[in-house]
């Protein structure tokens, strides 16, 4: 009971991540307007969402061992530390330009489409289960096709138009992640195996 | 008006047009915040704390969002649009 009464229910986690999820989205966001010359200006800069991102994966793995509940669960969020550490440390070497070789820049696509499959292969229930499964499966379907906006920027990296969905589909997830309840309906559904709602 | 002046007019609309953009970001995000307060104040506990476990009263979105707004605008977006200004001039 002492250890239920230490962890935080996991809609909090949710919101914890929604918050640097949703800065990210907003660096990305100011950099898609200004232009990476601008952004990259100052080093610090250089390294806010690749370290955020970074940092973001590593918070990822107390989240895998505190907080899930199966096998599959598990694997989920230990798929999405790795990832989101591989983009984030790829990024950062981009960024400091240890890292030339252009295919670096598909860590960040890779990562994304492989949490949108995350998301989406241990969301056991279908979409309108609880709103908690709704979320997974929101997340999921746009990890997969806003992944297509850094591969997009892998190619063509001052193509304004996938620089600002890219940024979007942070934003989007932070809006997901904040909508996030352990038990509530989602559009008036709630399957009754799901437990009693609260707030 | 010559086409020289008329192409570097535009040039500096749409240069202002970012940093607009830029400086509308966190009071946006701010706002929206605000709003969700406003139309869910039972997701800010600290208003109604009796009763409140600790986790409850650490964790509130709306603040959260606000507060994600007001580390944007304050900290974040000053040096970005004094960066594109340089390089706008």
């Amino acid at each position: 009971m002492t250890v239920l009464a230490v962890i935080p229910p996991s809609e909090h986690v949710h919101w914890w991540f929604a918050t640097g999820v949703l800065l990210l989205g907003l660096c990305l966001l100011a950099r898609a307007v200004v232009g990476p010359e601008v952004w990259d200006r100052r080093p610090w800069r250089r390294y806010l969402w690749p370290g955020l991102t970074f940092a973001l994966g590593m918070l990822m793995f107390p989240v895998m061992v505190l907080f899930t509940s199966s096998t599959l669960h598990m694997l989920a969020h230990g798929v999405w530390a790795q990832v989101m550490l591989l983009a984030g440390a790829a990024s950062l070497g981009v960024a400091a330009g240890k890292l030339k070789h252009p295919a670096w820049n598909l860590a960040v696509p890779f990562a994304l489409f492989v949490s949108g499959l995350s998301f989406l292969i241990h969301e056991q229930n279908p979409w309108l289960y609880s709103r908690s499964s709704f979320g997974h499966h929101m997340a999921g379907v746009v990890l997969l096709i806003g992944g297509l906006f850094p591969l997009a920027l892998a190619w063509r990296p001052r193509w304004t138009p996938a620089a600002v969905g890219y940024a979007l589909v942070f934003v989007v997830i932070a809006i997901v992640l904040f909508a996030d309840r352990d038990v509530a309906p989602i559009f008036g559904h709630l399957d009754p195996d799901a437990g009693a709602p609260h707030r | 008006m010559s086409t020289g002046v008329a192409t570097e007019a535009r040039t500096r609309a749409r240069r202002s047009a970012r940093a607009v953009v830029v400086l509308a970001m966190g009071p946006v995000t701010i706002l929206a915040g605000v709003v969700w307060a406003l139309l869910q104040p039972w997701r800010v506990t600290l208003l109604d704390p009796h009763g409140q476990g600790f986790w409850w009263l650490f964790s509130e979105p709306p603040l959260y969002v606000i507060g994600v707004g007001l580390a944007f605008h304050f900290l974040i977006a000053p040096g970005v649009i004094r960066d594109l200004e340089e390089t706008e001039r």
